[in-house]
C-alpha cells in the first residue's frame, strides 16, 4: 500500500460497489477489531479483517483486491458472529473474491483459484469435502507438491482427519440440484 | 497543668515575652475557676464506633472504651459496630436519658461525615447539640496508622481525651436565624438562565434575569437545528424567551451588567448596571424603520463575520425583546454628530441619543451564575490556518451558515468565492484535549454537532463528501450513538482517526495534511473548506464576575462547584449558584437539566424565610478589643466591621463563616470562636504533648 492516501484519486465508488454486492453495512465498522481478534487465519494475512474493511472505506480497490487475505479466509463465521454491528466478513469476503475474478486481478497466492476449484470440485462429488482427494487433484493440476505442509499433513492423517475413502452425504441428488441452481 | 504550661512558656515568668506566654497569661486571667469546677462535676459520656473493620480492626476499642470508662468525670462508656446506624444512635439516646449525661463525644470518622447525625440525635433528648463533639479516629487514626496496632490504640485514646477535654468546656448554643429575601437574581439569558428563571418564577418566586446583550438566547440563538433530534434551536427557545417576557414574575433586564454584589446567603444587596440604548424600549414599537434607514453597515460578530449589521439594529431579527439598540462606536452621530436618521425616521420619537447608563439596587436571596461559554478565540490559534485562509472556518460559523435566517440563508457556499464546497473537512479537538499548548479538557460537545453539521451537509450537497479527523468519538448523551450510527451508515461520512498536520492554500483548494491511523497512512485531502470545532472556554469577564460574587473559578476559569458530585449545582460561597457551559462545558440536554436542578435547590434554600445558621463562629470580648481594626481588613467574608460608637470591632453573625483567622490576627486575644476558645485548643493540645 502506498504510504500516502490522496483522497482525490480514492476511488469513492467501490465502498458502494462493495456494500451493494455483500449486502452488508461496511461504513457501520467503527475498528472494535472483535473480527481480527477471533479470526483463525488472521495471523497470516497481510491485511487482517478490520484493516480490509478500512481499506474498502477508504476505496483501495486495487490493495483490496489484489491482497491474498481475500484468498485466506476460510468463511468460518467467527467474526460475523462477533460483529456488533452484524457485517459478516465472511460473506465480505467471497464478494470481494468474485470482484477479483471478474477483474481479472491476478491474485496474490499462485495457485490458489486451482485450491478453490478442487474444493468445489470435491463437494461437488460427495457432498462434502474429502481431503485426500481434493488435494490429490489440486497436486496434480498446480504442480505445487506442498512441501510446507508435508509434516502437519502426516499429523492430520494420523490423527484419523484424513480417512483414505470418501464418505458421502445422502442427498447427492439434492447437491447436484444446487450445483444446477448456482450455475444459472 | 496548664500553670504549668504558661510558666513553661514564659520561662517561669523571666526573660523573653513570647506571644505564647502572653497568650497564657491573657487565657489564664480570663478562665474562671468556678466555670472549671462545674466543668469537672460534668457527667461526659463516650462512644466508640468500630466502624465494621475500619476502626476496630486497627484501635482495640473494647480496650479504649474501659479507659475511657475509668476517666473521673464519664460516666457512661460504650462501644459499637455502627454509631451511625439507628440502633448506635439509640445507645447514644439512652445513655443520655438513663445516665442524665451532660455532654458526648463519639470517636468515630471525621466530622464531616457524621456530626450532625449525633448533633440531631443528641437534641432529640433535650441535650444542647453542641454538648456533642466527634473524636476523629478513622481518617486521623484507625487509616493511617494500620501496621501499628498498639500505637494507634494509644492515639485513640488521646483523641479522645483531648476531645473529651473541649467538650468540657463548651457553651450551649442556638442555631443564628437569618431572616432571608426570597427573590433570585439570574445572571445569563441563555438557555441556562432563561430555564433557571422560568422554573423559579413558576414556583412563586421573584426573579431578576439579567443578559448583558440586547435580547435572550445565548448562544442557542446562532444554532441551526440541534442533536440529537435535529431540531431547529430557534422555535423552542423562542417559546421560552416569549414566556420569560410576559411572566410577571420575571424582571428582565437586557444590555444590562452586575456591577457590584455585597451581603451574603438570604440577602445580597446588588448594584445592576443598564447600559444606554438610546432607545427609549419603552415607546419603541418595533417596526424597524430606524433599521432599515441607517446609513453604518460593520460587520456582525453575531453572525460570525459573514453578515453585516447596522449602527442600530437588533441582536437578531424577531429577537426577544424585539427593541434596537444603537451601538456607539459604530454611530455616526455619536463619531461626528453627521446623522440623526433614525431619529427622523422614528414614528414614535423614542431614540434618546442622550440617554446615559443607569445604576439600579435590588436584593435578592440567591444568585445563579448561568454566565456561558465562548468558542477559543482566533488570535490565540495558530494553527490550520484559521483566520488566514478565509475557507477554514470554526463550528459556529457553520451553525449561522446552516440557519435559515443566517447570512447565506441556510446555504453553505465558501467565504472565499461563494461556490459549493464539494470536499469538505471536518477537524475536531482544535484546541480541546491538548494539555501542553492549549486546555486540557474535552469540550463534550464537538463530537455531536460535528456529526450533526456533516449530516446536513451531505442532504445539502449530496455529491459531496464530508471528511471528519478525529481522536475519540465522544458520543455519551441519550440516543447520540445511535444518532452517529445512523448519520455515518445513511450519509457516508468518511471518518480519519487522526490528526492533521498541515493546512495551505492550494490552486483554489485547501490541502490538508493528516493521518488515518487505522490504516497507518498518510492522508491527503484537496477540500473546499475546512471546519474547525474549536474548544469551548468559558465567556469573557467571568473571572472578575466571579471575584464579585465571592466564587471561585478553575484554572481555565469555569467556575468550581461545591462538591464535583454531591453538590454540583451550588458553588463555593453560600447562596450562589451555577448552571450551564460557565460551569463545564455541556451540551443543550445537559445545560437544561442542570439549570432546573438549580431552580429546585433554591426553591428548598427559600422555602422558608428564616434561615439557620451554625453558630461556631468568631465572637469579640469587648472589654479587651482596642478597636485596631486588623480583623476587619483579614475577614476574607468581610464579616468584621468597626463600631464605630464604641471604638470596637464586631462580628457580622450572619457572614461569618468561623474560619479563624480573625483570632490568628487579633493582636490583644480579643476575638475567640465559640466552641473553640483558645483555651480549650491549648487544654486539647496539653493532652498530645
Amino acid at each position: 500500500m502506498e504510504a500516502l492516501t490522496n483522497m482525490e484519486k480514492a476511488n469513492k465508488t467501490f465502498l458502494e460497489e462493495v456494500s451493494k454486492r455483500s449486502g452488508e453495512k461496511l461504513s457501520l465498522c467503527y475498528q472494535c477489531l472483535k473480527c481480527t481478534a477471533g479470526c483463525p487465519t488472521a495471523p497470516n494475512m497481510e491485511f487482517r479483517p478490520n484493516s480490509i474493511i478500512r481499506m474498502i472505506q477508504m476505496g483501495k480497490k486495487q490493495e483490496v483486491l489484489g491482497s491474498s487475505a481475500i484468498w485466506f479466509c476460510v468463511y468460518c463465521q467467527t467474526c460475523g458472529t462477533r460483529c456488533p454491528n452484524e457485517i459478516h466478513i465472511g460473506v465480505l469476503m467471497d464478494a470481494l473474491r468474485e470482484m477479483a475474478m471478474e477483474e481479472g486481478v491476478h491474485a496474490k497466492e499462485k495457485n490458489i483459484h486451482l485450491f478453490h476449484e478442487a474444493f468445489i470440485q470435491s463437494v461437488r462429488r460427495g457432498g462434502r469435502a474429502h481431503e485426500v482427494t481434493m488435494l490429490m487433484e489440486y497436486i496434480l493440476r498446480s504442480r505445487d507438491l506442498m512441501k510446507g505442509s508435508l509434516i502437519p499433513g502426516v499429523k492430520l492423517f494420523l490423527k484419523g482427519k484424513f480417512p483414505l475413502l470418501p464418505s458421502f452425504v445422502k442427498g447427492k441428488g439434492e447437491i447436484k440440484r444446487i450445483f444446477e441452481k448456482c450455475k444459472k | 497543668m496548664l500553670e504549668d504550661r504558661g510558666a513553661a512558656f514564659g520561662l517561669e515568668g523571666r526573660g523573653k515575652r513570647t506571644r505564647e506566654f502572653a497568650l497564657s497569661e491573657t487565657l489564664l486571667k480570663r478562665s474562671d475557676p468556678r466555670t472549671l469546677s462545674e466543668a469537672i462535676m460534668k457527667k461526659l459520656g463516650v462512644f466508640i464506633c468500630h466502624c465494621g473493620v475500619n476502626i476496630a480492626g486497627t484501635v482495640d476499642v473494647k480496650s479504649v472504651a474501659g479507659k475511657m470508662g475509668e476517666v473521673k468525670d464519664v460516666s457512661h462508656s460504650a462501644d459499637y459496630i455502627y454509631m451511625c446506624s439507628e440502633p448506635g444512635q439509640q445507645l447514644i439516646r439512652d445513655a443520655i436519658r438513663e445516665k442524665g449525661l451532660e455532654g458526648v463525644v463519639v470517636a468515630c470518622c471525621s466530622p464531616s461525615m457524621h456530626e450532625n447525625t449525633f448533633r440531631k440525635a443528641v437534641k432529640s433528648e433535650g441535650m444542647n447539640p453542641y454538648l456533642c463533639e466527634i473524636a476523629n479516629i478513622r481518617e486521623q487514626c484507625s487509616w493511617v496508622h494500620q501496621k501499628e496496632k498498639q500505637k494507634a490504640t494509644e492515639k485513640a485514646e488521646e483523641i479522645i481525651l483531648a476531645t473529651l477535654k473541649k467538650v468540657r468546656e463548651n457553651e450551649k448554643l442556638e442555631a443564628i436565624s437569618v431572616s432571608i429575601n426570597r427573590s433570585v437574581l439570574v445572571i445569563g439569558g441563555g438557555i441556562a438562565g432563561m430555564t433557571a428563571a422560568l422554573d423559579l418564577a413558576e414556583g412563586g418566586y421573584e426573579v431578576i434575569l439579567l443578559e448583558k446583550e440586547q435580547a435572550l438566547g445565548g448562544h442557542m440563538t446562532q444554532l441551526s437545528k440541534t442533536f440529537p433530534d435535529l431540531h431547529p434551536a430557534l422555535p423552542d427557545l423562542f417559546t421560552k424567551a416569549k414566556g420569560i417576557e410576559m411572566h410577571p414574575g420575571i424582571d428582565l433586564h437586557c444590555y444590562s451588567e452586575m456591577e457590584e454584589v455585597k451581603g451574603y446567603v438570604g440577602n445580597f444587596e446588588l448594584t445592576i448596571r443598564k447600559k444606554a440604548t438610546y432607545v427609549d424600549w419603552e415607546k419603541c414599537n418595533g417596526c424597524g424603520l430606524c433599521i432599515r434607514d441607517c446609513p453604518v453597515e460593520y460587520v456582525s460578530q453575531f453572525e460570525r463575520g459573514l453578515g453585516v449589521r447596522k449602527a442600530i439594529d437588533l441582536l437578531y431579527p424577531k429577537s426577544v425583546p424585539d427593541k434596537p439598540v444603537v451601538h456607539r462606536v459604530h454611530c455616526r452621530y455619536f463619531i461626528d454628530g453627521s446623522c440623526r436618521k433614525c431619529e427622523e425616521v422614528c414614528p414614535e420619537k423614542a431614540i434618546r441619543f442622550n440617554q446615559e447608563d443607569e445604576r439600579i439596587g435590588k436584593k435578592v436571596g440567591a444568585i445563579v451564575v448561568a454566565t456561558g461559554f465562548d468558542l477559543y478565540p482566533r488570535e490565540k490559534l495558530g494553527e490550520y490556518g484559521y483566520g488566514e485562509i478565509p475557507d477554514v472556518i470554526d463550528g459556529l460559523t457553520l451553525e449561522r451558515m446552516l440557519s435559515v435566517d443566517g447570512p447565506t440563508k441556510g446555504k453553505i457556499i465558501r467565504p472565499s468565492d461563494g461556490k459549493v464546497p464539494k470536499e469538505m473537512v471536518f477537524i475536531q479537538c482544535v484546541a480541546s484535549r491538548d494539555p501542553d499548548r492549549y486546555m486540557p479538557y474535552c469540550s463534550r460537545i464537538c463530537c455531536m454537532y460535528t456529526a450533526k453539521q456533516a449530516k446536513i451537509y451531505k442532504e445539502q450537497v449530496p455529491d459531496g463528501q464530508p471528511y471528519i479527523f478525529y481522536m475519540d468519538i465522544r458520543s455519551d448523551g441519550k440516543g447520540y450513538e445511535e444518532f452517529l450510527q445512523k448519520t455515518i451508515e445513511e450519509k457516508g461520512l468518511l471518518y480519519l482517526r487522526g490528526r492533521v498536520s498541515r493546512i495551505f492554500q492550494d490552486n483554489g483548494t485547501v490541502r490538508v495534511l493528516g493521518v488515518d491511523t487505522l490504516t497507518g497512512n498518510m492522508v491527503e485531502v484537496a477540500a473546499d473548506m475546512v471546519v474547525l470545532a474549536t474548544a469551548v472556554v468559558p465567556s469573557d469577564g467571568v473571572k472578575d464576575l466571579a471575584a464579585k460574587l465571592r466564587a471561585t473559578v478553575d484554572r481555565h476559569g469555569f467556575l468550581t462547584e461545591a462538591h464535583i458530585k454531591l453538590y454540583p449545582v451550588e458553588s463555593s460561597t453560600k447562596g450562589i449558584y451555577l448552571a450551564g457551559c460557565g460551569q463545564s462545558p455541556k451540551d443543550i440536554s445537559d445545560t437544561v437539566s442542570q439549570a432546573s436542578a438549580t431552580a429546585s435547590k433554591i426553591q428548598a434554600l427559600l422555602s422558608t424565610d428564616q434561615l439557620l445558621q451554625d453558630p461556631l463562629i468568631a465572637f469579640v470580648d469587648e472589654h479587651i478589643c482596642s478597636g485596631c481594626g486588623i480583623c476587619v481588613e483579614i475577614c476574607p467574608y468581610e464579616a468584621r466591621e468597626m463600631d464605630s460608637r464604641r471604638g470596637i470591632s464586631v462580628v457580622h453573625s450572619a457572614l461569618c463563616q468561623g474560619c479563624g483567622a480573625c483570632i490568628g490576627a487579633c493582636p490583644n486575644f480579643a476575638c475567640e470562636l465559640r466552641n473553640s476558645s483558645s483555651i480549650q485548643t491549648l487544654r486539647m493540645m496539653d493532652t498530645f504533648v
